[in-house]
């Protein structure tokens, strides 16, 4: 038996994720189904002689986690739903400041405190449009232990790639169950580390929304000077209500994640070349429907499924395309409906129909198999 | 799905069940290369109210992780006896304590009847461990995965110096075990 072999909950394949990918700083604030994650890493990235801090509370958590990045490292936070309102007010932060940072979100249900220790998926549009203003945002559902340890890394990478806050949208069921976990050698991984600016610091502009291309943040203390604030700022940093700036930072907070789309956006298709109707769904939801997948097509129907592992920005053009020629849909969730919303918009013409549990329980298969026999 | 395994562990928060669903777990996942997914249910109390811990075992992926219908379950509470005997398979076999249940009409599958809260105060001196001798009592039973290898599972997640006293519950769980397939 090989020592990388390893069954680990998902909470700890986050946790072991962010180490592989170089994470050199966590500050949280307990809250169950994610405890793990910070109760890991605090832990092992300490034992690496790096920072973990438990703060007041997760407002300050998310702070300390953007101080940080700042200062050059690879952040990263973890909370559930309440914790997630209350770092709504500093994701707009990073945002608008692109700072990177990586914000796990391990869903409980609610409003307010919820379900502590049961699943749900009801904060998918809180994590699009959670704080106020105009802004992208990355956010990724792994859908197994496997894949919340492989897509962290992705999310640290997206989050430096882009400079933005990248979420991480697991839920109680994906965050506590164990499954085996082959961990790779970090040399066979794609990293991608925090860089200085090429140019030298007298030119630097952290802020360049014309050029079509990312400015790496640099990290405090190594001599480039610019400035760091909420209101809206020009290129060097500094607030400024100018007209055309205002427009291009809009712009430019839009569309450097939406002309990227292609390499932002992730999914997998099963046996969607031949279906007569389509279910999408993400996380551990899209489980149930594997499973009910192969119930249906032993059953006859034809059946296939679309999983986004992006779930923002939204995979719609490929929502479209196969709209075209399968024309009934089902998107099942553990919520009252938000995501189908996305694919009603994009498959505008076809039926989609939502399959909507927020009991607690996960949706067994032989439910979403039941509403696809009588959607047929 | 006839290659699936589902086994629950049921009882009240505090009794080591969610542990040896994962020490159940890591024996067929690491130590015998199947597939194995472990996931647990409980309330937000630290010890009792109800709890569950599930393994499900396969040779294929596995694509719902909960046990849907089961084929093994051990149950240490009244409650969880009456309550989730009627998630067994036809087919399936429940093991359960002869102190800790007395009222059976929920029975279905086989069922197995065993003093292990007996055999724990005779043999080991007090009830920590009962988890473990349940453990052994499923594996014997069921064979759903080697001795060997839960074994080794559990001799990896146990506290230094208490592998003797975790082995000895062990056996006792198989030996118990032996004796309910005889009767």
């Amino acid at each position: 038996m090989s020592e990388n072999i390893k069954l680990m909950q998902g909470n700890e394949a986050i946790a072991e994720g962010a180490m592989i990918a170089g994470c050199d700083f966590f500050a949280g604030y307990p809250i169950t189904p994610s405890s793990e994650v910070s109760e890991i890493l605090s832990a092992k990235l300490t034992k690496k002689g790096h920072i973990v801090i438990q703060m007041e509370d997760e407002i300050a958590a998310l702070g300390a986690v953007l101080g940080a990045a700042l200062g050059g490292a690879k952040a990263l936070t973890a909370t559930s739903g309440p914790g997630m309102s209350l770092k709504s007010e500093h994701i707009g932060y990073a945002s608008m400041c692109e700072i990177p940072c990586v914000i796990v979100n391990v869903m409980r249900g609610g409003p307010s405190t919820g379900n502590p220790t049961l699943p749900s998926q009801a904060d998918i549009m809180q994590a699009k449009w959670g704080t106020h203003g105009d802004h992208a945002i990355i956010a990724i559902t792994p859908s197994s232990v496997n894949e919340s340890f492989y897509e962290t890394i992705r999310a640290l990478n997206l989050a430096v790639k882009y400079r933005t806050p990248v979420l991480i949208l697991t839920d109680e069921i994906i965050g506590h169950m164990r499954e085996k976990v082959i961990i790779p050698e970090k040399d066979t991984l794609e990293i991608i580390d925090v860089k200085l600016p090429d140019v030298p610091p007298s030119e630097y502009k952290p802020y360049n929304y014309k050029s079509g291309k990312v400015t790496p943040l640099a990290p405090m203390g190594e001599g480039y000077r610019y400035h760091v604030t909420g209101l809206s700022h020009g290129e060097t940093g500094f607030p400024t209500a100018k007209m055309e700036v205002l427009q291009d930072m809009q712009n430019w907070l839009i569309d450097k994640i939406y002309k990227n789309i292609k390499d932002i956006e992730k999914y997998e298709e099963t046996m969607t070349e031949d279906a007569d109707i389509l279910i999408v769904a993400y996380g551990s939801v899209s489980r149930s429907a594997k499973a009910a997948l192969s119930m249906a097509r032993a059953g006859g129907i034809k059946a296939g499924l679309f999983r986004p592992i992006t779930i923002w920005p939204f995979p719609e053009e490929r929502i479209k395309e196969l709209s075209k020629k399968i024309k009934k849909i089902l998107v099942p969730e553990m919520n009252m409906g938000q995501i189908i919303l996305e694919v009603q918009r994009a498959a505008c013409n076809n039926i989609v129909k939502g399959l909507n549990i927020v009991s607690g329980e996960p949706i067994t298969p032989d439910k979403i198999y039941l509403k696809i026999k009588e959607m047929m | 799905m006839d290659n699936i395994t589902e086994i629950r562990f049921a009882g009240s928060g505090g009794q080591g069940l969610i542990l040896v669903g994962i020490i159940l777990a890591e024996a067929a996942a690491i130590y015998e290369n199947k597939n194995a997914v472990q996931t647990q249910n409980y309330g937000p109390e630290a010890r009792g109210g109800s709890s569950k811990s599930e393994v499900v075992i396969s040779n294929e992926p596995i694509a719902y992780p909960k046990a849907t219908s089961l084929d093994y379950m051990v149950a240490l509470t009244q409650e969880s006896f009456s309550k989730y005997a009627c998630d067994l398979k036809d087919t399936g076999t429940i093991i359960t304590d002869k102190e800790l249940v007395t009222d059976f009409s929920a029975a279905k599958g086989k069922l197995y009847i065993i003093d292990m809260v007996k055999s724990a105060r005779e043999e080991l001196g007090k009830l920590l461990g009962l988890n473990v001798i349940a453990l052994g009592v499923l594996v014997e039973i069921s064979g759903v995965v080697s001795k060997d290898s839960i074994e080794k599972a559990l001799m990896k997640r146990v506290p230094k110096g208490f592998e003797d006293y975790n082995k000895k519950a062990l056996e006792i769980g198989f030996r118990l075990g032996r004796e309910a397939k005889k009767n």
